[in-house]
């Protein structure tokens, strides 16, 4: 179960200490579990947690391909790994490896991408992924998540230590805003509801969730009831809540830190073609490379701020029948 | 067993493969008859495995990163009772638990799914590295190709494997000094292999790789060593021992006629009755 935040506010932690904090949490609790990184430990705010743990922390060094193979092969043996680097290299950099020696011989990895999509700021576009929930998703059996907040970030976590497969988890390491009320617990599959509304829902990831979340107090002063919904599990999409949301608002928006190619705005357009029609306007990276800037300057570039998403919520309302 | 008993064995493995294959008259014969001989060895005793129990956690594991000789690998299985002998004529048929590629989920004793090259270097570092952890006294076997050696993971591998110390991974190359287009001194020459594997830091050696009693020498000798991850070099032939491969130029994946089968299958016969006379 969850509770929302009553107003939106910048946690107090970033994203990367309450991973550390959880990772801690896990191999304590289990000598299978072992975290694996390719040389940016220190990036994940995780040297200390290495220091203490030099015996389940593998360093790979600046080998990403060998890391993912090397994970595969320490689940075959009955550990529970977790691997992490940039969201770009954890993915595409590793497309094969995630496919072949991880998904299709069916073992058991834990993928973490960090810095998506413009949380990757200065770093720049080729370190900004846009691409890989879309490249995760297509791959038969992996679970696709994005935490919205470390509330959340901390039950997937927990959760996904004690489930089988292949998961890519898709972190901002720097400070989210607080969706959700401390020890709140979701259900991989299941979109979290947000705010109710009867003309649109938009169903956001990420720092996308708070955005819409924006959007539907400024579409209120327009006299627009906008719904929210977090659809935190990329893959596999629930499928109810979007065909649910279709009938009841009649119009849908997706916003997401990523292309609108292959990401959210694919799966839910993939369900709303298949399930109930309805006008869909998807929110995100119209199909071009990331740049350098701040974060804030990269949502307004790339078209990805809370007036965007009422703009989009707009156009979608203004086109049902 | 004896060294004749393996040379036997290994006689009957590539029987057994060209039997599989033969049925739809085409595969990667090179590959396999090349690392017949290594199959007999390790499952003929390097290698401790039960085929009534293939998820044995006394077993020792084996990657044979060179997918694509998946036939050698199931022949050794089926001589050795993981699964019955006449399901060797599924290889690559719609359903058969033998594919072209080797399949963890799919083939009772095959203990890594690969196909992509240099793959499976990674997942046997893995599996050693979850051994060591675990501080079973498992020892990884791994088979990569010399053509294999051009992948870029290998070498990641190869690097990590000694940081990591895992003197319980055994590792061979089936150097036959050919990939699918020519020799690979012709397309990406990867040298001296087992210098290179020194260089990075492992025990490496260098053998005759279709001399079952130096395999099993060597492997004998490698676990003298427990500090580093060990390579053993098999010097090989494409296509060794199976008539229409056998100097062959492309001999990476063949088609071929039941009459060459037959006359294959027939050299192998005669060479299994002269070692059995020889044997008495």
């Amino acid at each position: 179960m969850y509770q929302t935040e009553k107003v939106l506010a910048e946690e107090a932690k970033e994203m990367r200490a309450v991973f550390a904090e959880i990772m801690e949490e896990l191999v304590q609790q289990d000598r299978r579990v072992v975290y694996l990184d390719a040389d940016i430990i220190n990036s994940i705010g995780m040297t200390a947690f290495w220091k203490k743990h030099p015996d389940r922390t593998i360093n790979c060094g600046i080998q990403e391909a060998n890391m993912i193979g090397a994970a595969a092969g320490m689940s075959a043996t009955g550990l529970i790994p977790f691997a992490h680097t940039f969201g770009p290299f954890a993915t595409r950099r590793v497309m094969d490896q995630v496919f072949l020696s991880a998904a299709y011989a069916k073992l058991n990895v834990r993928i973490i991408g960090s810095d998506p999509g413009v949380t990757a700021s200065t770093n720049g576009g080729t370190h900004m992924p846009f691409e890989d929930m879309g490249m995760m998703r297509c791959i038969p059996g992996v679970t696709v998540l994005e935490p919205a907040d470390s509330v959340m970030l901390a039950d997937l976590l927990r959760q996904t230590k004690d489930l089988y497969g292949v998961f890519y988890i898709r972190l901002s390491r720097k400070k989210a805003e607080k969706i959700y009320t401390d020890g709140s617990t979701f259900s991989i599959g299941k979109a979290a509801k947000l705010r109710e509304g009867s003309d649109v829902t938009i169903f956001a990831t990420g720092i996308s969730v708070a955005d819409s979340l924006r959007a539907a107090e400024l579409l209120e002063q327009d006299g627009i009831h906008a719904a929210v919904s977090n659809l935190f599990t990329i893959k596999p999409i629930d499928q109810d809540a979007v065909a649910e949301a279709a009938r009841s608002t009649g119009a849908i928006v997706t916003a997401e830190n990523h292309s609108i190619l292959n990401g959210l705005g694919s799966a839910v357009a993939e369900v709303l073609a298949e399930t109930v029609c309805c006008p869909l306007e998807r929110v995100g990276v119209q199909d071009r490379f990331g740049e350098v800037g701040d974060v804030n300057y990269l949502k307004k570039a790339l078209h990805l701020t809370a007036e965007d998403i009422a703009a989009a919520a707009k156009r979608a309302v203004a086109r049902k029948g | 067993m004896t060294t004749k008993e393996l040379q036997i064995f290994a006689a009957q493995i590539r029987k057994t493969a060209l039997k599989g294959l033969s049925v739809l008259g085409a595969g990667h014969i090179g590959g396999s008859m090349s690392m017949a001989d290594l199959m007999a060895a390790l499952y003929g005793g390097a290698m401790r495995h039960d085929p009534k129990n293939p998820a044995w956690e006394g077993r020792d594991w084996l990657v044979v990163s060179k997918g694509h000789c998946g036939p050698a690998l199931y022949a050794a299985l089926a001589l050795r009772g993981f699964f019955p002998e006449e399901e060797i004529t599924t290889i690559n048929q719609p359903g058969t638990r033998l594919p072209s590629h080797c399949d963890r989920n799919l083939t009772p004793g095959v203990d890594m799914s690969t196909g992509s090259l240099g793959q499976g270097m990674s997942t046997a570092l893995g599996v050693a590295w979850g051994h060591q952890y675990q501080k079973h006294d498992s020892y990884t076997f791994l088979v990569l190709g010399d053509g294999e050696c051009e992948e870029g993971q290998v070498w990641e591998g190869a690097l990590w494997a000694h940081q990591q110390k895992l003197g319980r991974l055994i590792a061979f190359i089936d150097r036959n000094e050919k990939q699918l287009d020519g020799y690979t001194r012709d397309v990406c020459d990867v040298g001296d292999l087992r210098q290179k594997f020194e260089d990075f830091g492992w025990d490496a050696q260098e053998i005759d790789g279709h001399d079952v009693t130096a395999i099993q020498d060597a492997i004998a000798k490698a676990k003298q060593t427990e500090d580093r991850p060990h390579m053993i070099v098999l010097k090989t032939e494409k296509g060794k021992g199976c008539t229409f491969a056998e100097g062959v130029f492309y001999n990476h994946h063949i088609k071929f006629s039941t009459e060459q089968y037959q006359q294959a299958d027939a050299a192998l016969d005669r060479q299994i009755e002269t070692l059995q006379r020889e044997e008495v």
